[in-house]
């Protein structure tokens, strides 16, 4: 006989204030098989798990709902609560009455209503369930990062220094990312380079981290702690073991006029190029969209000039096939592009700030190149247009960024961090310049940030103007900026023009091209934006809904430098945790063949997306053949039911979800 | 397809030119347009700030006219006018009560699917292929610095029509010619409107900054599709400024090779005779 036990939580006033809770527990009371019921405030609270436990013991429970919150918040929680009160935890249930029921209804009799329904149909389907045991899986004790900017480097480094191995893919020839483009990062102004580089060289040099540059990941298949992962090691046309990074290739090749990806086209590169001189490895490549080689396939210099026969111009795209136990994904960001716009997003360009046709209208990562020491001009703030330094520089902020007709409705967040720096960068570096800030707001959340933002305004003079630019145009050589100043009232309307030298804009952040086609690769979700979707944006947000897979920086969201390498060593904390055991638990929620019944016909293996289906042959005492049935194999196996429903002899069913349960389920409808 | 052609007050008073250059454009290009008989007022500023059903029902009368008349859409070249009737149109469209209140104000039935309304550009471009056969006299040479103002592309989510920061249709047009459309500022900055009878020295203030930024960036005439912004532009310049307006039928009218007499272009008051030589 079958005793259940019922609990129903009010999760504060989320269920209580529209749900009748007590009515709930009363009616959950007289169910058939149902010996106890309760309602309490807190059931995830310390006394409401206790309550369960107790029942379990007093009551001799058999199986236990829980009627609270999504079973994706807490069934974890009242499970374990189940198992040590001695319960096999898959004899506990829970009925969703809150995203389900009192979050979106609003009258309450209706709201109770539906709530004892829901608890109705879980005491019917716990009735039948059956005690289930982990399905243990070995993990692989080894992680890839996808991404090598300042976030990757992070979680690469931290899962090295704990002692685990580390694949870490960049695309780009180099890793560093965005940051080792930065000139001065806020709120302290120390040199981007100075803090980046070494950890750069310590990820090359960590006897436990393999780096792969210039290599895509290609495809992802598996499951936590048994990823199988094949790499595209795209094509260097360098030999990377012989080269020794002299720079001679680069020196002697002819094709010098390439605008430079790290310069963010305010230098020149050659075709066979490292994409900066501190690149780590510091090995060049061959861009072969620019090569006179693959071009016309004249010119062969930088093969002659090499001093160690280095250079292959035959080379292909190689893989490398890497088992992997736990995937952290730091791709990054990039910025909006302002001058083309992103048709594919919807997102209409600036045409009011003339669409890039102005040399002198620049973003904020081609400032950062601009201020850079290691940038174009060596640091000094000169325009692009004819090499002059700019008297007057304005900076606009939320250039895409909320903006909900330009389709980004979000807050870049760092924009207003950045501009700060960078106005106070052109005033250290243009002492008789004036630097005006057009802002919507200031956004200086942070430790020291607003005291920073201050410094910019009062100690360096920056001018910062509330309002709006509606329209940059040129009167000779200057750029006429003309918005409004919406502090300014009077005739003038608040209108403001401004004779500009240089225009920056804080165009928004936005995640890297091709993340959606990634995210699809590893089965992540991500929004509308293509930011990456953690698992719980306030207590899960480094894990993403699939098991093993972990974000760390701007991917996942806007961040700065602090934010995305706090993320990043929380990302390696949690790989870290994962690969702390030998053999994962995994939930045995498995697809099970009846091979009695099996015809053989292997539809199942058709339709199943991780490949679990696998044939076994059965024979007689003699040894002869008589049937090829499926067989599903429970590592592998997600219990997405795909086969349950293709069974045409209707021989899989699934343990946990059973036809009879969910039969039973909806039998217990009213 | 036959178009209704509603040419609106200011065609037949002030903005004779446009009507004129209009007709000889259609007439070069063989494109039937059907004035639409017993037209009205489109009420303009004038209506839909008084009352707001006189607003829609002025706009409505026309559209059902051309309707019942077979005319599957309608050309309003004034941008005024192309600006009420569409979004007349789009309020009760959306709106079945709005719908059934409008027709009891005009005592006639309002067509079930939308009159498509074209304004200047959205009528020639279609026909830009046409246009470059028939180019006889190329205004190559001829900088010209394409004008929006305020009605043609706002506001947008009603008009729908090109990017109202940054619009280019016109310069397409412009180009099928020949000439050479500039790159410059304020191609949809305000020309002052109808405060040019109220407050003639903010009109002629906004009209100094068009022209100078205009003749700044090297043209040789500005290209209009509004009669208001032409009175404007053509009527307010500073001194010396002498920046010939023409309408942008005009302007085509002239590469097709009608005569500058059957274009209207002696009426203007800023001459252009020079420009065009």
């Amino acid at each position: 006989m079958a005793r259940i036990g019922v609990f129903i939580c009010w999760c504060g006033e989320n269920i209580g204030r529209t749900v009748d809770c007590p009515k709930v527990a009363a009616e959950a009371g007289g169910f058939p098989g149902v010996v106890h019921a309760v309602d309490y405030k807190y059931m995830c609270s310390d006394p409401g798990q206790g309550m369960i436990k107790d029942a379990i013991k007093e009551k001799k429970l058999t199986g236990v709902v829980v009627a609270a919150c999504s079973p994706r918040m807490h069934e974890p929680t009242f499970r374990r609560a189940c198992a040590e009160a001695g319960l096999n935890p898959f004899l506990c249930e829970m009925a969703n009455i809150r995203e389900h029921c009192s979050w979106v209804h609003e009258e309450k009799g209706d709201a109770t209503a539906k709530a004892v329904q829901l608890v109705r149909v879980m005491v019917e389907k716990v009735k039948r369930n059956e005690a289930l045991f982990p399905i243990k899986v070995p993990v692989t004790k080894r992680a890839l990062v996808i991404g090598g900017g300042i976030a990757g480097i992070q979680a690469a480094l931290d899962i090295a220094n704990g002692g685990q191995k580390v694949v870490l893919v960049e695309k780009e020839p180099s890793i560093g990312g965005h940051m080792a483009q930065l000139s001065e990062t806020f709120p302290t102004l120390d040199c981007s380079q100075c803090i980046l580089t070494p950890r750069m060289v310590e990820v090359a040099a960590h006897p436990n981290i393999t780096l792969h540059t210039y290599a895509e990941v290609e495809s992802v298949s598996g499951f936590i702690g048994n990823f199988d992962v094949k790499i595209r090691l795209k094509a260097r046309s360098v030999d990377i073991k012989k080269c020794t990074g002299c720079g001679l290739c680069a020196q002697k090749c002819p094709q010098k006029k390439i605008p430079s990806e790290f310069d963010e086209g305010l230098g020149m590169r050659t075709a066979i190029y490292t994409p900066f001189a501190q690149a780590v490895p510091n090995k060049p490549v061959i861009d072969r969209a620019h090569c006179t080689k693959f071009l016309t396939g004249k010119c062969g210099v930088c093969q002659k000039v090499c001093p160690v026969g280095a250079v292959d111009y035959a080379q292909e795209d190689t893989f490398v096939e890497e088992k992997i136990g736990a995937i952290v994904v730091a791709t990054g960001y990039r910025l909006y592009d302002f001058r083309n716009g992103e048709k594919d997003y919807g997102i209409e360009g600036y045409g009011e700030y003339g669409y890039g046709q102005y040399k002198d209208v620049i973003d904020g990562l081609q400032f950062e190149r601009l201020a850079s020491a290691s940038g174009p001009t060596g640091g000094a703030i000169l325009r692009p247009s004819d090499g002059k330094a700019p008297e007057t520089v304005v900076f606009i902020k939320c250039v895409g960024s909320r903006d909900c007709a330009k389709g980004l409705s979000y807050c870049s967040k760092i924009c207003c961090m950045y501009i700060a720096k960078h106005a106070m960068l052109y005033k250290h570096k243009v002492h008789h310049g004036t630097a005006y800030v057009f802002y919507m707001d200031i956004r200086a959340g942070g430790k020291n940030y607003d005291e920073f933002v201050r410094r910019a305004i009062e100690e360096d003079g920056a001018v910062y103007i509330r309002g709006r630019v509606s329209r940059i145009y040129t009167r000779g050589d200057k750029l006429i900026v003309a918005g409004a100043d919406t502090l300014l009232g009077g005739a003038a309307g608040g209108r403001v023009e401004i004779e500009a030298d240089m225009v920056v804009l804080a165009t928004a952040m936005r995640p890297q091209y091709g993340i959606e086609a990634l995210a699809q690769k590893l089965s992540i979700g991500y929004d509308e934006y293509g930011f990456l979707t953690e698992a719980h944006p306030k207590l899960r947000p480094v894990e993403t809904n699939t098991a093993g897979i972990f974000l760390a920086g701007a991917c996942q969201g806007v961040k700065d430098i602090p934010e995305a390498v706090g993320q990043a060593s929380g990302a390696a904390a949690k790989v870290l945790g994962l690969f702390s055991s030998d053999q994962l638990e995994r939930e045995p929620i498995v697809a099970r063949v009846n091979q009695s019944q099996c015809v053989g016909c292997f539809y199942c293996e058709q339709v199943c997306p991780y490949h679990a289906i696998e044939r076994e042959e059965k024979r007689d005492k003699a040894g002869n053949l008589i049937a090829r049935v499926a067989k599903v194999n429970a590592g592998l196996c997600q219990g997405c039911g795909a086969c349950v429903a293709t069974c045409r002899s209707n021989s899989i069913d699934l343990d946990g979800f059973s036809e009879e349960q969910v039969f039973s389920e909806i039998g217990g409808l009213r | 397809m036959a178009t209704g052609y509603f040419p609106g007050c200011s065609l037949e008073g002030t903005a004779a030119e446009f009507d004129m250059s209009i007709r000889c454009l259609a007439q070069a290009l063989d494109l039937e347009l059907r004035e639409i008989d017993d037209w009205n007022c489109c009420g303009a500023s004038a209506a839909h700030q008084t009352n707001h059903l006189l607003g829609l029902a002025l706009p409505a009368r026309t559209i059902a006219l051309a309707a019942a008349q077979g005319l599957e859409e309608i050309f309003a070249p004034c941008a005024a006018c192309s600006n009420r009737l569409i979004a007349a149109q789009a309020e009760w469209l959306g709106d079945a009560g709005v719908r059934a209140e409008v027709e009891r104000a005009i005592d006639m039935a309002l067509p079930a699917a939308p009159v498509p309304v074209r304004n200047c550009i959205d009528f020639l471009l279609p026909h830009i292929e046409k246009i470059k056969t028939a180019v006889t006299r190329p205004l190559a040479g001829k900088k010209v610095a394409c004008y929006y103002g305020c009605l043609l592309v706002r506001p947008p989510k009603v008009l729908a029509f090109d990017d109202p920061e940054n619009p280019t249709s016109m310069e397409t047009v412009a180009a099928a010619t020949g000439a050479e459309p500039v790159a410059w500022g304020f191609r949809t900055e305000c020309c002052g409107a109808a405060f040019a009878m109220s407050s003639t020295a903010s009109v002629e203030r906004l009209c100094e900054r068009i022209l100078v930024n205009a003749k700044a960036e090297g043209a040789h005439m500005v290209i209009v599709a509004c009669p208001l912004c032409h009175a404007n532009l053509d009527m307010r310049q500073p001194k010396g400024m002498a920046l010939p307006v023409l309408y942008l039928t005009q302007l085509v009218g002239l590469a097709v090779g009608v005569a500058p007499k059957a274009l209207g272009l002696k009426k203007h008051i800023t001459p252009v005779a020079a420009a065009i030589a």
